[in-house]
């Protein structure tokens, strides 16, 4: 069996980024290390080379004998062991020079002669690897000059322990680390896994955890949550539509029901069916309107129209709406007074909109007794715009404002026409606008004012 | 005149022929949206009558079907989607005009009649008359036996509605629509008390009245 860990998407990840990381730390190591290395290499080879065309010069000027006092000269220190010299006769046996054979046992590699050599130094035996170079001179003789390549050496070995230390470290580090992270994430892979397992095991309200760092796991549970409160929201929205339309159409239902029953039963004459079947006519009329209402409702409140919405300018819009109500206004005996602000540009859908500020003057004269006045006010305030409606009718008490918007409320007395969705709609469409709506008290009479943001 | 209507539902479709065959007009009636879409092609129609939500196509690309193909035969879309957005995207789509269901019979006769009667294409008038009433379109001014009536933008405007749908019935809804631009019904009839502003100051001092109220439909205006 694989185990969970090798399976997880992040231990492979975590993998796949240690040697990524094992590879670029080997990368310039490695570059350096040839670099340096190699660097030494030509200056060895440089000197070698050197040296060796210095001796030539000698053997050209002093001949055999002359060479033979140079190399005696450079190696009259014993203790220096770092530059060999060596004047070998045809028989390879030694005439000068720090070495007391011809070295055996030693490899060539291109123009380079490498060997070993042990000496006595302070009491201790040491062996020193050496490069050299070998030139035969007429007479023939060998003439071998070296340099010893421990120091090279050395730091060749330096720089490949650090290079190791820095591979294994990358590699214990990483490992162990991607392990131990991806035990993390997974862990709250799981308890976002586990909460949605819930949620579709029925538990709706269940909301994935945020921590307070805000990564992206809290991020993403952020947008799920953000995504689940609105199903939800729409959920409950469907369900109090049906609930709603179910409750409050049943009524003039069982009405007409009852009203087409009792024409049948009790009616005598053409005239009577007529009569009745008018009333129920209008009957119908009557849910209609509301089921219409409900619908319009439901659906701002559910969201639905946001892809409608363009940029609107809501004193055109209010404006439009005092022209269209001005003659009942005048008839009623009252007065409207529009006080618009230009440019009042808002992101909205401009029919709701309408549709809105319509309902709020609809109840500002319904609900205002005669010879009062209304005043309509859009303002630009900065970052917002503001639409008041205020009456000085009977207003609403402060503590029924928030029912006043429930659907199919309605707190005055049944004489007045409505079904108690004007409200309600307005509402749903600042909802839909994320505008807030404001309903307070303009001492006397109702203010309701709706706070959208400029665009 | 010919009229097309596509419509699944048999009710509906029934009761529809049966008002528009009194009406005086003849009626094809497919079920179908591919059938209908067919004989809308192939064959001469006055206006089409066409559902939303149709088996086989559905009614919008039907609509955008035949624009696309230059069909200029005005269309009724008769839909139970009835929402402002609904309307919006069905007038959008290349229809003329947009009834949602159900309906009022008064309704749907009054648009049929208008959309039947609408000019083809917008021919530019300057002057509008019935009777002895004018309307310069141009100068925005209104005379009614050569005297000047005195009107507001909107009241221009509902009168300018009224007189290119001279001798029609005309719904308060289609007023809305057509003069405001409002695809929402208001809570209280409004419509009524600008007709009657409106009749004021045109038919007030007249003794042949223009402005005629269609009991449980609309207004009129005709030259008696
Ligand atoms: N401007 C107002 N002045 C006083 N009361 C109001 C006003 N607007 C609304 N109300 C109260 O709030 C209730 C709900 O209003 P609304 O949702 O518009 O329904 P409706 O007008 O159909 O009754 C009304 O029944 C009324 O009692
Ligand atoms: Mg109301």
């Amino acid at each position: 069996m694989r185990s969970r860990l090798l399976q997880s998407s992040t231990f492979r990840l975590s993998l796949l980024y240690t040697v990524i990381f094992a590879v670029s730390v080997f990368g310039p190591f490695a570059f350096i290390y040839d670099e340096t290395v190699s660097s030494i290499d030509r200056e060895i080879n440089a000197a070698i080379d050197a040296e060796t065309r210095g001796l030539m010069t000698d053997l050209e000027r002093m001949g055999g004998a002359g060479l033979i006092d140079v190399v005696n000269e450079r190696t009259a220190d014993p203790a220096d062991l770092d530059a060999i010299y060596f004047l070998a006769d045809r028989d390879k046996r030694p005439l000068a020079g720090n070495l007391i054979e011809w070295p055996r046992n030693g490899v060539q590699e291109g123009r380079w002669y490498l060997f070993e050599i042990e000496a006595v130094e302070g009491g201790r035996e040491t062996s020193h690897h050496i490069r050299s170079r070998i030139e035969v001179i007429p007479g023939p003789y060998f003439l071998l000059v070296g340099r010893d390549i421990h120091e090279r050496d050395k730091v060749r070995n330096t720089v490949r322990r650090a290079v190791g230390w820095a591979l294994a470290l990358a590699l214990g580090l990483g490992i162990p680390g991607g392990v131990l992270m991806s035990r993390r994430v997974l862990g709250r892979v799981d308890r976002i896994a586990e909460t949605a397992r819930q949620i579709n095991e029925g538990d709706l309200s269940r909301r994935m955890d945020v921590g307070d760092s805000g990564d992206e796991f809290d991020r993403l549970s952020e947008s799920l949550n953000a995504m689940l409160d609105r199903i939800d929201r729409l959920m409950t929205g469907m369900r109090t539509v049906s609930d709603s339309v179910a409750h409050d159409l049943r009524s003039p239902l069982t009405h007409l029901r009852n009203r087409i029953e009792q024409a049948l039963r009790e009616a005598r004459d053409t005239d009577d069916y007529r009569k009745a079947l008018r009333a129920a006519l209008s009957d119908t009329d009557r849910v209609l309107t509301m089921f219409n209402a409900l619908m319009t409702v439901a659906r701002a409140e559910a969201d639905m129209g946001r892809q409608e919405m363009e940029r609107v300018d809501l004193g055109q819009v209010a404006a439009g709406v005092v022209e269209l109500y001005e003659p009942l206004v005048e008839e009623r005996g009252m007065e409207i007074a529009a006080s618009i602000a230009p440019d009042a540009m808002v992101r909205g859908h401009r029919q709701l909109l309408a549709q809105a500020i319509a309902n709020l003057v609809d109840n500002a004269i319904k609900y205002s007794p005669s010879g009062e006045r209304i005043a309509l006010t859009v303002a630009v305030e900065g970052a917002e715009i503001r639409l008041t409606v205020a009456d000085s009718g009977p207003g609403i008490a402060a503590d029924s404002r928030e029912q006043a918007l429930g659907r199919f409320v309605r707190l005055a007395g049944r004489e007045t026409p409505g079904y108690g969705l004007g409200l309600s709609l307005v509402a749903a469409v600042a909802q839909l606008h994320r505008a807030t709506l404001l309903l307070e008290d303009n001492t006397p009479g109702l203010r309701a004012v709706l706070v959208l943001t400029h665009a | 005149m010919r009229i097309l209507v596509i419509e699944d539902d048999e009710q509906t479709a029934g009761y529809l022929r049966k008002g528009l065959k009194e009406a005086g007009h003849a009626v094809d009636w497919s079920k179908d949206g591919r059938d209908g879409l067919f004989m809308a092609t192939n064959e001469r129609y006055d206006l089409f009558i066409v559902d939303r939500m149709l088996p086989g196509i559905d009614g919008l690309s039907i609509v955008k079907v035949l624009r696309s193909e230059n069909v200029r035969t005005p269309i009724l879309i008769l839909s139970a989607l009835g929402q402002v957005d609904d309307r919006v995207r069905g007038l959008k789509s290349g229809a003329d005009d947009y009834l949602s269901k159900p309906y009022a019979f008064s309704e749907l006769t009054a648009r049929v009649e208008a959309l039947l009667r609408r000019t083809g294409g917008e021919s530019v008038e300057t002057r509008l008359s019935v009777a002895d009433l004018e309307l310069d379109l141009l100068k925005r001014t209104a005379t009614r036996a050569g005297q000047p009536i005195e009107l507001k933008p909107r009241e221009f405007r509902l009168l300018e509605y009224l007189m290119r749908h001279e001798g029609q019935v005309v719904t308060r809804t289609m007023l809305l629509e057509g003069v405001w631009d409002y695809h929402f019904d208001p809570q209280t009839n409004v419509i009524d008390v600008h007709m009657s502003r409106l009749r004021q100051k045109i038919d007030k001092g007249f003794d042949k009245p223009l402005i005629q109220t269609v009991r449980g439909a609309g207004y009129t205006l005709r030259a008696e």
